[in-house]
């Protein structure tokens, strides 16, 4: 996994609550084998419509997506996250992430960063007012910028600019910050395992 | 100071704690399905990784597989091809496969349970949400990614932080003509779609005590759908009762071993929960769903709500868009929607329970002439044993499709799916835009409710049905 510092890019905004992971990748694009070639099914159904956010330009150069609150509830489905990425979106913005989506993302190497539902709300109405202006989020001092020294919008370092907090827990920042891969670290911890194997109670099933 | 019942469960299971990182818990059981599992085997033949413990893996077909000419290979060549790659990858990593055609073949929810490899106290995960279903026997039991999957499978183990622990104490008796569905409708309702957020739920009390083991799949089951980590319920004697004699239960001296373990997994008198959540079942009538997301029902009684009527604008937003994606005008009774298709069958519903009850309300019936009724078994054993009682005839007489098993119209994968604009009402767990089929509307139901639309062909309770002459 590559390692995510900071990043910024075009925002979009997303003005939808409870967000389901049909919705960002329907389940007839669960039949591929691979992690990728997923961009084109992201959020299928309503890139149907040509009014839909996505198809506009500039907001379809997006790679921070601003959305609303309980996002990537549902199907565990981790296509959904692949579907972001492939698309191009590098951090996902939300008042409320569902718990399977946000694990997903961390393993994946997308960023779910929770900012509070004031900042969301600033930041639709930012991107509306401003196409193509971009957000700066920074995971080393967990930070979500817009508007301030941005030369896209129209009143840099003015009034308006919206600089914010964003949660997210210690262990996926690190792990995001480090690149690391997690299988590796679990394996590292070999001895725990084969000990905690050999007290397991003889009752517990087994398939084999 | 006294441990919940998960508590107990999680700190069983503990392989390493460390400050500052998520506990490392070590997995009981590993099911798998042919979907979100492709992509984690890649991962493994790319690393050189074995599967850690093939002895603790399950694999099954279910979400892809069609539920009609089962005689014959799957049609669409790109369900095929993820059928094909599961069978190739339980091969070489030495899964054991219940492949269609197999006995024991099912929606992976259905069969762990049947083959009685869930028991209490256990770590279940899977790649899909509905895990959950396996906390009906006092497990933590929950969803994972495909990335966690190859996790799993690597080493037997997933990191995760620890949840907040939240009671939903579920009060009185429920009332004849509801069911363990609208129970869960309702507390989704109550609770919306994010209130279970970030915890693991407790389901307790006198209403839950008194449920069956499938009917308490059923309310575990939908614990995502409130966005619940994991659902779980403290075993007892109807969970023994229903473990005893199953293929992989413990015997003999095993078996006391396991119970007297079991017995201590209920949640202490001192407890402490981060959150209690209370429902009056007593209050619970014939439950559905109006909008886009389970959280967004009413009782069958009630109206289409005018999304005006929500005091939050991102609610009111929401409600508004749902009307709008299912064709509906606030203020409609929920009775007078008519339904094109009813689906019976799913990891929520799917059980030999479900499928006895709505054979009994539809026998001497017949389904309405412009809707259809589809019966999917939840497994072929589940099928097997509905075709020794008779079921299937019953169904097939009134009218009604006797299917073969699998997730089939829940999600729409196989060809079992609804066309745009198609209604239906649905014993599944999700009415997501799309969800049945592109354009397809759902309405969750109970068994019950489905099979009395079915007949009536509008939303309706068993209650609402003439009576039957007698024969």
């Amino acid at each position: 996994m590559d390692k995510f510092t900071a990043h910024t890019g075009v925002g979009v905004p997303l003005r939808r609550s409870n967000v389901d992971t049909d919705q960002i990748i329907p389940a007839h694009w669960l039949k591929k084998v691979t992690r990728d070639g997923f961009e084109d099914g992201l959020f299928e159904a309503w890139r149907k419509d040509p009014d839909f956010i996505l198809n506009k330009s500039p907001y379809d150069k997006a790679t921070v997506l601003v959305a609303g609150p309980d996002f990537g509830t549902g199907s565990s489905r981790e296509h959904a996250v692949w579907a972001l990425q492939n698309y191009g979106f590098k951090v996902v913005l939300s008042s409320r992430f569902a718990d399977i989506f946000r694990g997903n993302s961390g393993k994946a190497g997308l960023l779910a960063a929770q900012v509070d539902d004031k900042v969301i709300q600033r930041l639709w109405d930012y991107l509306e007012a401003n196409p193509g202006a971009t957000v700066t989020v920074d995971l080393e001092s967990r930070t979500v910028k817009a508007g301030v020294g941005d030369s896209a919008g129209p009143s840099p370092d003015g009034e308006g600019a919206i600089e914010d907090s964003f949660t997210i827990d210690d262990y996926t920042r690190w792990r995001l910050l480090e690149g690391l891969d997690d299988i590796g670290i679990t394996l590292g911890h070999e001895d725990d395992i084969a000990a905690y194997e050999s007290q397991r109670p003889s009752f517990k099933p087994a398939t084999l | 100071m006294g441990r919940t019942l998960a508590e107990k469960v999680w700190d069983d299971h503990v392989v390493r704690s460390h400050a500052g990182e998520p506990d490392l818990l070590f997995i009981d059981l590993h099911l798998i399905h042919e979907v979100t599992s492709p992509q984690a085997f890649d991962g493994l033949r790319l690393a050189g990784r074995a599967v850690r413990r093939p002895d603790l893996t399950l694999a099954t077909e279910d979400h892809n597989i069609p539920t009609t000419d089962l005689d014959k290979p799957i049609a669409d060549l790109v369900s095929r091809t993820q059928v094909e790659t599961l069978r190739r990858n339980a091969e070489e990593f030495g899964v054991r496969l219940h492949p269609m055609g197999d006995i024991d073949q099912g929606i992976v929810h259905v069969v762990g349970p049947q083959l009685g490899l869930t028991q209490p106290g256990m770590t279940i995960v899977c790649g899909d949400s509905h895990t959950a279903t396996h906390g009906a026997f006092g497990s933590i039991a929950f969803g994972i990614g495909t990335s966690e999957v190859e996790h799993v499978l690597a080493t037997q183990t997933l990191s995760q932080a620890k949840p907040k622990m939240m009671a939903v104490e579920v009060t009185g008796e429920l009332p004849e003509g509801s069911t363990a569905k609208d129970l869960i409708l309702a507390l989704i309702a109550q609770e919306t779609t994010g209130g279970g957020q970030g915890y693991i739920v407790e389901y307790r009390g006198e209403a839950i005590r008194k449920l069956s083991m499938e009917a308490r799949m059923t309310i575990c089951n939908m614990s995502i759908e409130w966005g619940a980590k994991a659902g779980l319920i403290a075993p007892d004697q109807t969970t023994y009762d229903y473990l005893s004699g199953r293929p992989s239960a413990p015997t003999g001296a095993e078996w006391d071993a396991a119970v007297a373990y079991w017995d201590t997994l209920a949640s202490d008198d001192d407890a402490v929960f981060d959150k209690v959540v209370t429902l009056d079942a007593s209050k619970v009538t014939p439950f559905v769903t109006w909008g886009t997301n389970p959280g967004q029902g009413v009782p069958l009684s009630a109206s289409v709500p005018d999304p005006n009527s929500f005091d939050d604008p991102i609610e009111r937003e929401s409600a508004s868009k749902a009307l709008t994606y299912m064709g509906l005008t606030a203020g409609t009774p929920m009775r007078d929607i008519k339904v094109d298709t009813v689906f019976i069958g799913s990891c929520t519903n799917g059980r030999i329970e479900d499928l006895r009850v709505a054979a009994k309300l539809i026998e001497g019936r017949k389904v309405a002439d412009e809707t259809r009724i589809l019966v999917v078994p939840g497994s072929v054993r589940v099928r097997l044993q509905a075709e020794e009682e008779g079921l299937d005839v019953i169904f097939k007489d009134a009218g009604a499709e006797w299917r073969g098993a699998g997730c089939s119209m829940c999600l729409g994968m196989n060809p079992d799916q609804l066309t745009p604009g198609e209604r239906s009402a649905s014993t599944s767990n999700r009415n997501f835009e799309g969800r049945q089929g592109k354009g397809g509307r759902t309405h969750l139901v109970s068994p019950d409710v489905a099979v009395a639309t079915g007949v009536l062909g509008h939303l309706a309770s068993p209650a609402d049905l003439p009576e039957l002459a007698d024969a």
